[in-house]
């Protein structure tokens, strides 16, 4: 056949060969992953959803910095039984400023995309300190050493820095500010106004661990306590056809 | 080389150092599946979400999607539950027990939500852990009747988030008592239990628990549900009825604190819980 022939041409030549195989690439990209950046059902704007505080966001770093996704999915899929278990299935918008995403693909542990407001700071620090104290049948290991590792937030700006690179909408003014609203979120009796004012009145701000100092378990607490709560489903009704 | 073989068969022409290769037709069967693959994967995109337009996806003939889907599936189930559910939160709590069917709905439904929300503190057993409560025995830190564990669950302990949450904080007494003051109540605490004290400090004990710790937990020691002021008469300890326990329990306070239950859950779950946690052993 004729084609077949034209088609020796390309297996004949290498450079060619990869040219073209590259371009067959290409459009296959080009289909399957343009759209997902205009089509209306990935980009689906949602109330409530915010950048990170710079705390929850050095709690986030430890969070994969421990490999916490490698057991724990922050993914509720749109099914029944998932539903039922961890609340109303996620939603492409609550993972917009995750960087990277946090999804998983793994369940050892329980799905986390909602355990925000689930349990009490108190239970967390129990729980991070010696898992099976409190859920004996648990397999996870103990992070009692989080507790103890203190942290101050000075680098924090580079992360924010960093996220605001790929696309997080954070202002100069959270540059800024990102050390002092690093200390703030972890201190009820200080001043928070500039928090609030920049991230919103419903950031958590309490001594997470209980203890004095910010450590790396106060981060990691504030970011797990604030996972799937900024989305209000009383008044936020996802379009079912999407 | 011949093209031909004995069998009949071309081959395709190519030689390799003398080496060739039959030119043998696809079997049929394979070529025939690969064609239905193919009518297949188009008749897919047509009857499901798939080819990208404009704005959104081609929606498919089918009008499927899976956030469409949950939200029927988890409808119909509601739909099968709403006559018990109904029935269950017009029901006068006390009265659940009596009515057999819907007793034996009701504890079901609520070992169900137990497992899922509650475990993780009170255990999958319920028998708890150091500091969170023992729901099996008989000792009730805000009371142990269902209308009490309903309201419990319903609004939490000490959250921030319900107002309605039970609330009260004993003082960090490092903070008021000399370290000898608040020896002397540990052994007096442990004199109430029945415990192994020194009886010269415990003497002592008394003089300042009557002072410091009677408004809340009793002159006697029995406790107070309506400030969840716990029993110190008996056995049991949330914290621990050591010397070393009940002296950084003195110093420093220790309390719980339980989530608010009623934004998350519904009336019927929080009932069926409530209810589930009532019949466990220690319901009064």
């Amino acid at each position: 056949m004729a084609i077949l022939d034209k088609h020796k041409v390309l297996e004949k030549n290498a450079t060619l060969l990869l040219a073209f195989s590259f371009l067959v690439v290409t459009v296959g990209g080009i289909v399957e992953i343009a759209p997902l950046f205009y089509i209306e059902n990935t980009i689906e704007e949602v109330d409530g959803v915010r950048p990170y505080t710079p705390l929850e966001l050095a709690g986030r770093d430890v969070y994969i910095r421990e490999g916490c996704y490698v057991c724990h999915s922050q993914m509720i899929r749109p099914m029944r039984d998932e539903v039922e278990r961890y609340g109303h299935y996620s939603l492409a918008a609550e993972s917009m400023y995750d960087h990277p995403f946090q999804w998983g693909s793994k369940r050892t542990g329980p799905d986390l995309a909602r355990v925000g407001g689930r349990y009490s700071d108190e239970w967390h620090v129990d729980h991070l300190r010696d898992p099976q104290s409190v859920v004996p049948e648990s397999v996870m290991p103990k992070y009692a050493f989080l507790e103890r590792k203190l942290i101050e937030g000075e680098y924090i700006i580079d992360s924010l820095k960093a996220h605001k690179m790929v696309g997080v909408p954070y202002t100069d003014e959270m540059l800024e500010n990102a050390q002092a609203d690093f200390q703030a979120q972890i201190d009820p009796w200080g001043d928070t106004d500039g928090l609030f004012e920049r991230y919103g009145e419903n950031v958590p701000v309490r001594n997470f661990d209980g203890q004095p100092g910010i450590s790396e378990a106060d981060a990691l607490i504030a970011y797990l306590q604030m996972l799937g709560t900024l989305v209000d489903f009383s008044t936020f009704q996802p379009d079912p056809n999407r | 080389m011949s093209d031909e073989n004995k069998n009949g068969v071309d081959t395709t022409g190519h030689s390799w150092d003398g080496i060739e290769e039959y030119n043998n037709p696809l079997p049929r069967w394979w070529l025939w599946t690969f064609y239905a693959t193919i009518i297949w994967g188009i008749g897919y995109t047509i009857a499901y979400p798939a080819w990208p337009l404009i704005n959104s996806a081609t929606k498919g003939v089918l009008g499927y999607s899976t956030r469409a889907e949950v939200a029927a599936e988890i409808a119909k189930f509601d739909e099968m539950n709403a006559p018990i559910e109904a029935k269950l939160v017009a029901a006068d709590l006390t009265g659940i027990a009596a009515d057999a069917e819907l007793a034996n709905y009701t504890v079901n439904a609520g070992a169900a939500v137990f497992q899922t929300w509650c475990a993780q503190c009170h255990g999958s057993g319920a028998a708890g852990a150091v500091g969170y409560p023992n729901l099996l025995d008989d000792d009730w830190l805000w009371g142990g009747d269902i209308e009490a564990i309903h309201f419990t669950v319903s609004h939490g302990i000490r959250n921030e988030t319900d107002g309605d949450a039970r609330y009260s904080e004993m003082p960090a007494f490092g903070d008021i008592l000399e370290e000898e003051e608040i020896a002397q109540a540990v052994q007096f605490v442990r004199s109430l239990s029945g415990q192994t004290h020194d009886a010269a400090l415990a003497a002592d004990g008394a003089v300042v628990f009557a002072d410091n710790c009677a408004a809340c937990h009793g002159e006697t020691g029995t406790g107070d549900r309506d400030q969840g002021a716990p029993n110190l008469t008996d056995a049991i300890w949330l914290f621990g009825g050591s010397e070393e326990a009940l002296t950084q329990t003195v110093t420093n306070s220790r309390f719980g604190v339980m989530p608010s239950w009623a934004d998350r859950l519904s009336e019927a779950d929080i009932r069926a819980v409530a209810a589930y946690v009532h019949q466990l052993g220690g319901g009064e």
